[in-house]
């Protein structure tokens, strides 16, 4: 599986090819056409399963920055979800209950909730890394893990803010100008933020950050030899990743107008890592078809049985069997 | 001074128990370099078939034996099927496929044993307290366990140090693809490492049954902790899953004995309440953070 | 159309192939539960009670027939909201029940009220509907969360002891279960201790209760964990020196029957068992025994009494599913359940009688819980004066 870099890519950002960008577009633009097959089809459900694995694609999109194009196994990626969702739910708590949080009154303004959800997240994702990235391999993993659980604990434990029995939220954040109360105009925004997190991280992924990134993946000890500061760049991708993976937690939080430490679990860790290797490693479409998939399966395979889990397992295992590089390479693609 | 001793034997029992656990994981990931999220799975089924053995057959030994022979043929046909095509795979595609065998053996446990708890009864001789002490009597069950875990430990640092297989799993840790290039079979090494692993996490799963609750997803509790005790102890070295599972046992119960205690000390009650159990809950953690930090390898590294 | 786009369309059919049925005649029931997960076997309990009742009845509750919607929310609350949304928007349901777990309740019932839709609780009721945020077209008809621990504080007061050591997990149900039960205890609690929410070996604690010396011991454990705990306390030799009281969910059949000898001269407190006296129960526990070839369970009761009392709220309103008229239908309810006397309070929740329970090993050497007496007679819960319905 080994690529030798070359010195042109590593040099610039060569355009993207574009047969993936097609694709893309192609995604992309049948995501946007939900709503519309919802009403032909008068099945409003389509639009909410729809919004809810937009989500989830922002989140395993995140992910897959620093899993697919930076070699880091995070296993805790389900605490910046989490601090992100938790973010909105306790803003909105303190608004009504009327006690301020650090001075602060609260807010169910979008245009504060999600930018703060982000800051928290980031800077949750900057603590944990500087303390992680001293690992590797299968330390990095168990040390971003034990983070998370400490995180979880912590989320459970508080009572304040509901503990296990969560945070509802009374109404979703308001945004000048869009009813975010209408599922169709949230999807509609949520799917805006995919588009605009897709883009931004093509350019990234592309960018001299983006070689640095990539490269160290392949050869750590090539890129310190050209000079470059590996963890630095590692750090940086890191807290990106965070920051983004808050951003999917506020959105979740507003779908579902529910938070609760479920979402901080290592089973939600573990389903993010599935999602993005289901759907193909070091990809930014990879991680929207397995959140896709992943999603659809659980909610089909559990209308039609009780034991959903006999035949869901099974899949998983014959997917990693037959399949090298997940789901996208059932595309005929050849990815690294 | 007897409450002390008591918690420490207490620490020593559920040491013994992660190390039957860890072990077969870390010998796993050493020397096959697979992430099995599935051995929790092992630990279940060793407890579901060494339980429905005993109740069927009445005795608690056959019911171990059953329990542990039961999961080492399960372990190796779940080898045979699927990981002997994981080996080579990246860790993340093993991580997803193990995932998905987690989901299917929970389910199909449910659909053999039904969704209940079973009950297991410990046997008249293995049950009660003994007086270790004037003031400390202690449950012989738990010291019976001590006894298995230590005879296990030395049974596997006699069969790891002294014998041709031992030598072959710390050679095959140390370098794998040099062990096959010496002719060795290495698939069939690995179906005998796979199957003691798994016959050890059989056991760890019906010692475990009498004291606790033998019920679907019993696995998942046990796997993070086992992870954990991995990790800390250093990957592929049954002297660090040792280390690490009698560390990890210690920091777990005399934490959730002693910290509330100490932070009554230093706190009012209500907030002592509050971070004592917060604290003793991620105790663990804290501690997998630290050795990470200080030494990444873990305690006691297989040096490659 | 590129590969890439066809199996975004592929995906797309099957989101749409497991779609809307048609609306048919019988009222839809969306029975949303927890089927996997170590705490399966109690939406199993549930579903199997609730089904029985409508078998009995020929598929229908109350003269009138219903499809019941069966769905597994694997124990998260994101799982159940959603399952509830495509019940609603898919299956055009408006009547929601089946939820185990407090957390799944919070999560998915705000979505159902806020559709005009009705929820009968028959398992977790968190306080926050039970008082000031109390709802119309919110019911419960098994208990209120924390009338589950005060009537085991009042069993503890009532058998006379004085000191206490409390324990439970470390998380909301836990910290309800502590504060239920002192809220009725009149005696001393010597300490609380909290254990860790997947912690499985508590060795550390029994050797901490042994130093305190206490009258009697409480814990709030449940499920795994609780079975866990009897027969720690056991092993200990504890249970033979310091007496145990303990709440519904810890002392419940499956969880005598799993625990085996360790269980045996335990006590606790509980709203049914399968020995009260009355035709209704007598009938219900041998056809569900019958049907299922296990005997029923206390949640096996709640899933038919639920059952019960929907009909009759169908049967009132003529099988109309209009909010008002079956909430008027189901309050003025004079089911006969198999927990004997039943009314609604001002807050929607249970009045009913709590009795204390023992277990005791069977002639067939099963452990079984025997009722002793009455612990209250026709009680609500604390949270109702601060509803204004």
């Amino acid at each position: 599986m080994a690529v030798i870099a070359s010195p042109a890519a590593l040099a610039g950002a060569p355009r993207p090819a574009l047969r993936p960008l097609m694709e893309a577009t192609v995604l992309l633009a049948l995501l946007a056409l939900v709503p519309l097959a919802s009403t032909l089809l008068d099945d409003s459900y389509l639009t909410t399963l729809a919004t809810r694995i937009v989500i989830m694609a922002l989140l395993a999109m995140s992910l897959d920055l620093v899993l697919g194009y930076g070699g880091l196994v995070s296993f805790g990626h389900a605490a910046f979800f989490g601090l992100g969702g938790y973010t909105v739910g306790i803003l909105a708590f303190h608004l009504e209950d009327g006690t301020p949080i650090f001075g602060f009154a609260g807010s169910t303004s979008g245009l504060v909730t999600v930018p703060l959800a982000m800051a928290v997240s980031a800077l949750a994702a900057l603590v944990i890394g500087f303390l992680s990235l001293r690992t590797r391999g299968v330390h990095f993993i168990m040390i971003t893990l034990a983070f998370a659980q400490m995180i979880f604990f912590v989320f459970v434990g508080l009572k304040y803010y509901g503990g296990d029995d969560g945070l509802i939220l009374t109404a979703r954040n308001m945004v000048p100008g869009v009813d975010l109360t209408d599922p169709t105009s949230f999807y509609y925004a949520c799917l805006f933020v995919l588009v605009l997190v897709f883009l931004g991280l093509k350019r990234l992924t592309y960018s001299r950050f983006g070689m640095v990134l990539r490269g160290s993946k392949m050869s750590e000890r090539r890129m310190r030899a050209l000079g470059y500061n590996v963890t630095h760049y590692r750090l940086v991708a890191f807290v990106i990743s965070g920051a983004l993976a808050g951003l999917a937690g506020a959105l979740a939080a507003n779908e579902a107008r529910f938070v609760s430490p479920e979402m901080l679990s290592w089973m939600r860790s573990g389903e993010v890592i599935i999602m993005v290797v289901l759907g193909g490693v070091g990809t930014l479409i990879g991680p929207i078809l397995g959140a896709a998939a992943f999603v659809l399966l659980e909610m089909g395979l559990s209308d039609l049985t009780e034991h959903w889990m006999l035949i869901l397992g099974p899949i998983l295992v014959l997917v990693v069997l037959l399949l090298e590089g997940g789901l996208l390479s059932l595309l005929g693609k050849v990815r690294r | 001074m007897q409450l002390l001793i008591e918690q420490s034997l207490n620490a020593l029992q559920l040491g013994f128990t992660l190390f039957l656990l860890a072990t077969g994981m870390t010998l796993i990931f050493g020397i096959m370099g697979l992430i099995n999220l599935a051995h929790g799975s092992l630990y279940m089924v060793g407890a579901f078939i060494g339980t429905t053995a005993a109740s069927q057959s009445g005795s608690i030994l056959l019911g171990i034996l059953a329990g542990v022979a039961g999961t080492a043929v399960a372990g190796v046909v779940v080898e045979l099927l699927v990981f002997r095509r994981l080996y080579h795979r990246d860790h993340l595609y093993q991580v997803l496929a193990t995932f998905g065998i987690i989901l299917f053996v929970n389910e199909l446990s449910t659909i053999i044993w039904g969704r209940a708890p079973l009950l297991v009864e410990i046997p008249d001789w293995l049950n009660g307290s003994v007086q270790l002490m004037p003031g400390l009597s202690y449950p012989v069950y738990r010291l019976a366990v001590v006894g298995v875990g230590a005879l296990v430990a030395i049974g596997l640092h006699l069969l790891v140090e002294r014998t041709r297989l031992g030598m072959l799993v710390r050679a095959g840790a140390t370098d794998r693809d040099m062990v096959a290039a010496l002719g060795v079979n290495i698939a069939r090494l690995y179906t005998a490492v796979f199957a003691l692993g798994a016959a050890f996490a059989g056991l760890a799963g019906i010692l475990a049954a009498p004291i606790q609750s033998t019920q679907i997803g019993m696995g998942e509790q046990v796997l993070i902790l086992t992870f954990v005790v991995v990790v800390v102890g250093g990957v592929g070295s049954v002297k660090g899953a040792f280390a690490g599972s009698m560390l990890i046992a210690l920091v777990d119960t005399l934490g959730r004995a002693y910290v509330p205690g100490l932070f009554k000390l230093l706190f009012s009650s209500s907030v002592a309440d509050a971070l004592g159990t917060s604290v003793a809950s991620v105790a663990i953690y804290l501690v997998m953070a630290v050795v990470l930090i200080v030494h990444p390898q873990g305690l006691f590294p297989e040096s490659r | 159309m590129t590969v890439g786009s066809k199996l975004a369309a592929g995906l797309l059919v099957l989101a749409v192939t497991t779609g809307p049925t048609l609306s048919a005649e019988p009222v839809k029931i969306g029975f949303i539960t927890t089927l996997s997960t170590t705490a399966g076997y109690l939406g199993e309990d549930v579903r199997d009670g609730f089904l029985l009742a409508v078998k009995e009845g020929g598929g229908k509750l109350g003269g009138v027939p219903v499809e019941v919607l069966v769905e597994d929310d694997n124990l998260k609350p994101a799982n159940a909201r959603q399952i509830a949304e495509k019940m609603m928007q898919r299956e055009g349901v408006k009547l929601f029940t089946g939820l185990i777990f407090s957390n799944t309740v919070l999560a998915a019932v705000p979505a159902v009220l806020e559709k005009k839709g009705l929820f009968v609780g028959l398992n977790g009721a968190p306080s926050q509907y039970a008082g000031a945020g109390c709802h119309k077209y919110y019911f419960q008809t098994a208990w209120q969360n924390d009338s589950l621990h005060e009537a085991t504080g009042q069993l503890a007061t009532n058998l006379g002891y004085r000191r206490a050591v409390l324990l439970a997990a470390n998380y909301p149900a836990g910290k309800d279960a502590i504060s239920g039960f002192k809220r009725y205890f009149k005696g001393d609690v010597v300490e609380e201790i909290y254990t860790r929410l997947d912690q499985t070996d508590f060795s550390a604690e029994m050797a901490r209760i042994r130093s305190l010396k206490p009258d009697v011991v409480f814990q709030g454990h449940s499920g795994g964990q609780g079975i866990a705990f009897l027969k720690q306390y056991a092993q200990a030799g504890l249970k033979d020196e310091i007496p145990m009281v303990l709440s519904e969910p810890s002392l419940e059949q499956r969880t005598a029957a799993a625990a085996g000898s360790a269980a045996v001269g335990l006590v606790g407190s509980s709203h049914w068992n399968t020995d009260f006296d009355n035709p209704v129960n007598t009938a219900f526990v041998k056809n569900f025994t019958d049907s299922y070839g296990r005997s029923p369970s206390v949640y096996a009761s709640q899933g038919y009494d639920a059952a019960l009392l929907i009909g009759s709220a169908l049967k009132a309103s003529g099988g109309s599913l209009d909010p008002d008229s079956f909430r008027k239908g189901l309050l003025a309810t004079d089911a006969k359940l198999t927990r004997g006397p039943f009314r609604f309070g001002p807050n929607q929740h249970p009045v009913e009688s709590w009795y204390q329970v023992k277990a005791e090993a069977g002639a067939d050497g099963q452990v079984a819980l025997k009722t002793v007496g009455p612990i209250f007679e026709q009680r609500g819960d604390s949270h109702s004066d601060a509803c204004k319905l």
